[in-house]
């Protein structure tokens, strides 16, 4: 069943990486949404509102991609994982389980009542439900990252007599150290790129010189929030996550650094291309001694580089790993680099005039979904060989009766779907943003009123 | 504590049924009896607020699956491989031709929109009829406890049997049937005017439909499964799950000539809960029983460690408590009757 592993390791992957595009954007822009909303109760000032009212509509799209593209995520487990499934259900299971009882729930509920019952719930009302479904899909986003979290860091199990893994300590589950540092640092990603879209379209309004009174909420807004994102992104958040790896999946460390010998005084590798038949680093840039210090704080230490470890222990995709690790931390500096710009121009309040800062920020909207999707394939990839760290490898994982041609049906089947879904959102977003804030009836009160007749909630 | 996840689980399924299914029969009718823009768009009004929350109720009923009944979780899912993805495509259309139908009025971009959401909303229909006679039928489970079945091979019950075959098409079609009944009753509820009377004139029609595909599919399913006939013999009590389900049925006519509204509704919704309860009912022990019955995964078998089914158990019903007080709250913030919007306001400027 070799073909059918390769096989569901791209479905899943390209199924989930492609869900990813849009709950990184719905919790990014929840939380910046809240925060309008806040801004128009205290303020008073309707123009807060309108702000939040195009936000919901783009949100309401994503959301919309969201869900549909997330709802296979649930099945997948079973129908292309079911010996992973048959023996940690008990334990992944609850936390997913819980994501649709305690967060879907609030989401979904709240979510119709935000875009549909503006009029009607009133100003605190609306403000309520705004919060609401933040909460939902933060909470969503945390049971997640804590299914992840026990696949990598496996904490509070016992294994049964038929080798299945039962759930023995459910705190312990839910409040897995790793889990807290990989969800505040994931949420860090999402809220980055809310803000980058945010300003982004913000600076598009500025440059074309339309709805400019909203284009410098946009922009200001996304700067701000954006560049407190993109610093505890790095620290202490990035480091966090680096040190528990380098404590509990050494071997991991060594392949996303790209280093092969094992030394003492390791290097930092900023660029090269890991040759793994050679075993070597080809056209290093490295800083000297940086890698020990940043692991352990010293510049002397000493650290593991793969030939340390038995091969049948190595990620099986040295080169992805390091790739995906070094777009991902490099994006990261890239971030930090352009928010700190952009709010330094904010503070000396020359931010609106300086159009190449603008045109910076409007490039920059794609560079933030890909750092998350690099943060996460490091996640995934480092993983490797194993499903479950230690204690299930990826090869025993896979549902046994599934022959490799059905698993491609349903992968082609799923890009061709998704191809089209993604021609209908960029149009359907592009459209948003050409219509712009004030392009929707200003008396229709409610977001997406648009799709309904205007007195649905009456 | 097997016995109390198989119960709830049931219950979360069931709630799905009866909620998605008013927006999938809102889906199967829309071509046919909503023949205006106005008019689908106060269909599409009617189930708009509500049908995301409607669907977590398929999630949540799934996760529970997963942490309560891992193997009946890993075997199922990956043996009915076929159907779910499809499923699951079905939803992907269904729920996108909801959600972009309202971005633009065009003759091109309207129509067809409509036309994917009826036809998904009816072929998901007869899966989720097809899926459940698959678990009633029995699946060819062995020693390992997987099984891989293909989609059709000869349409005969039998040893080799897919997925589809006569007895599991005629259990979708009771169930595309029932959904169609009870989404027509659900936009009487919401609707006034012609769209109104049409439904109503709809679910009295397929009443019939359903009534007699009830009686047929009832009696075969009795001679398919013969766990069902001994379940009701051994326990009486168990009479009360098909009572429910005739009295919903013989409810919903006698509340359509009487013109209550909501009462129908009520009616079909109890027809739906006791048709469900009356099949897992049957089942059990068993939650998905093989051609041999040796190989069935049980309640006892397919369960989770205890600890994770007390701890879940705790969590579980402050969840679903906090679920239904969001669920009264935002129906109750969307009752009434769905306006039909005026020619005057465009949707977009």
């Amino acid at each position: 069943m070799e073909q059918a592993l390769d096989a569901n390791r791209l479905h899943f992957g390209f199924t989930i990486t492609y869900h990813y595009i849009f709950p990184q954007l719905t919790m990014g822009l929840a939380l910046l949404l809240v925060y309008l909303k806040t801004k128009a109760l205290r303020t008073g000032d309707p123009h807060y509102d309108r702000c939040a009212q195009f936000w919901a509509r783009i949100f309401a799209i994503n959301f919309g991609l969201g869900v549909v593209t997330g709802v296979p995520m649930e099945f997948q487990f079973g129908t292309n994982w079911a010996a992973f499934s048959r023996s940690a259900g008990g334990v992944i299971g609850q936390t997913l389980a819980m994501e649709g009882v305690f967060s879907f729930f609030m989401e979904s509920s709240f979510l119709g009542l935000f875009l549909f019952g503006a009029k009607k719930l009133g100003r605190v009302g609306h403000w309520w439900a705004g919060f609401l479904v933040f909460l939902g899909s933060w909470l969503s986003g945390y049971f997640i990252v804590a299914t992840n979290a026990w696949m990598q860091y496996p904490t509070g199990f016992a294994v049964g007599p038929h080798g299945e893994i039962e759930l023995a300590d459910f705190w312990s589950l839910v409040v897995n150290r790793w889990a807290l540092w990989q969800y505040a640092h994931t949420m860090l990603g999402a809220v980055q790129t809310g803000c980058f879209v945010m300003a982004a379209v913000g600076a598009f309004y500025l440059l074309t010189a339309r709805d400019e009174k909203y284009g410098r909420t946009f922009v200001r807004t996304g700067v701000l929030v954006g560049v407190i994102a993109a610093c505890l992104q790095l620290f202490p958040t990035g480091d966090s996550q680096g040190k528990l790896i380098a404590q509990n999946q050494p071997v991991t460390l060594a392949a996303m650094e790209g280093l092969f010998e094992s030394q003492s005084g390791a290097p930092l590798a900023i660029l090269g291309q890991p040759d793994v038949e050679k075993r070597r680093l080809d056209n290093p840039l490295e800083i000297p001694r940086m890698l020990s210090f940043l692991t352990y704080q010293e510049w002397g230490a000493h650290i593991k580089g793969l030939e340390g470890f038995p091969h049948d222990l190595w990620p099986d995709r040295v080169s992805l790993l390091y790739y995906s690790y070094h777009v991902m931390v490099g994006l990261g500096t890239i971030f930090i680099a352009v928010m700190l710009m952009a709010a330094l121009l904010l503070w000396r309040g020359t931010l609106f005039e300086s159009r190449w800062m603008l045109w910076l920020l409007m490039l920059s909207v794609p560079l933030p979904y890909i750092a998350n999707t690099a943060g996460w394939m490091t996640a995934e990839f480092g993983r490797q060989p194993w499903l479950i760290y230690g204690l299930l490898r990826t090869a025993h994982g896979a549902s046994p009766r599934l022959s490799a041609g059905n698993v491609w049906f349903t992968l082609i089947g799923f890009m061709g779907m998704y191809a089209m879904l993604s021609i209908l959102f960029l149009f359907l977003m592009g459209r948003e943003i050409e219509m712009g804030p004030e392009g929707h009836d200003p008396h229709d009160g409610d977001a997406a009123a648009h799709e309904l007749p205007a007195e649905a909630g009456d | 504590m097997g016995t109390v996840w198989f119960c709830t689980t049931a219950l979360t399924l069931t709630i799905y049924v009866l909620l998605d299914g008013f927006v999938l029969g809102a889906g199967v009718i829309h071509l046919l009896v909503a023949r205006t823009d106005a008019e689908r768009r106060m269909v599409l009004g009617s189930i708009g607020p509500v049908r995301e929350g409607n669907e977590v109720w398929l999630l949540a009923a799934g996760g529970m699956l997963f942490c309560a009944f891992p193997l009946l979780y890993a075997s199922g899912f990956s043996g009915f491989y076929l159907p779910l993805m499809i499923v699951l495509w079905l939803l992907i259309l269904r729920g996108i031709s909801i959600e972009f139908r309202g971005h633009i009025q065009s003759a091109v971009w309207d129509p067809l929109w409509d036309f994917l959401f009826c036809s998904s909303s009816f072929l998901l229909a007869v899966f989720y009829g097809a899926a459940l006679a698959n678990v009633v039928r029995g699946v060819p489970l062995d020693a390992t406890q997987y099984f891989f079945e293909p989609l059709w091979t000869n349409f005969r019950l039998g040893d080799d049997t897919g997925i589809l075959d006569w007895y599991t098409i005629l259990v979708g079609l009771l169930a595309l049937a029932a959904i169609a009944m009870h989404g027509a009753l659900w936009v009487r509820v919401k609707t006034e005017g012609e769209l109104n009377k049409r439904t109503g004139k709809f679910a009295a029609a397929v009443w019939w439909i359903v009534a007699a595909l009830t009686a047929l599919v009832t009696t075969v399913t009795f001679r398919i499964q013969p766990q069902i006939e001994s379940n009701f013999a051994d326990h009486h009590w168990g009479a009360v799950f098909p009572v429910l389900a005739v009295a919903g049925l013989t409810g919903v006519i006698f509340e359509l000539r009487k013109n209550r509204e909501v009462r129908a509704l009520c009616a079909s919704g109890a027809y739906l809960a006791g048709m469900m309860t009356s099949v897992v009912f049957g089942l059990y022990p068993m939650v998905l029983p093989a051609r041999n019955p040796l190989y069935s995964l049980t309640v006892q078998n397919a369960k989770a460690g205890d600890y994770g089914l007390k701890v879940g158990l705790i969590w579980w019903t402050l969840g679903i408590l906090l679920a239904a007080s969001y669920f009264i709250f935002v129906y109750r913030s969307f009752s009434g009757k769905v306006d039909p919007p005026s020619a005057q306001t465009p949707r977009h400027k």
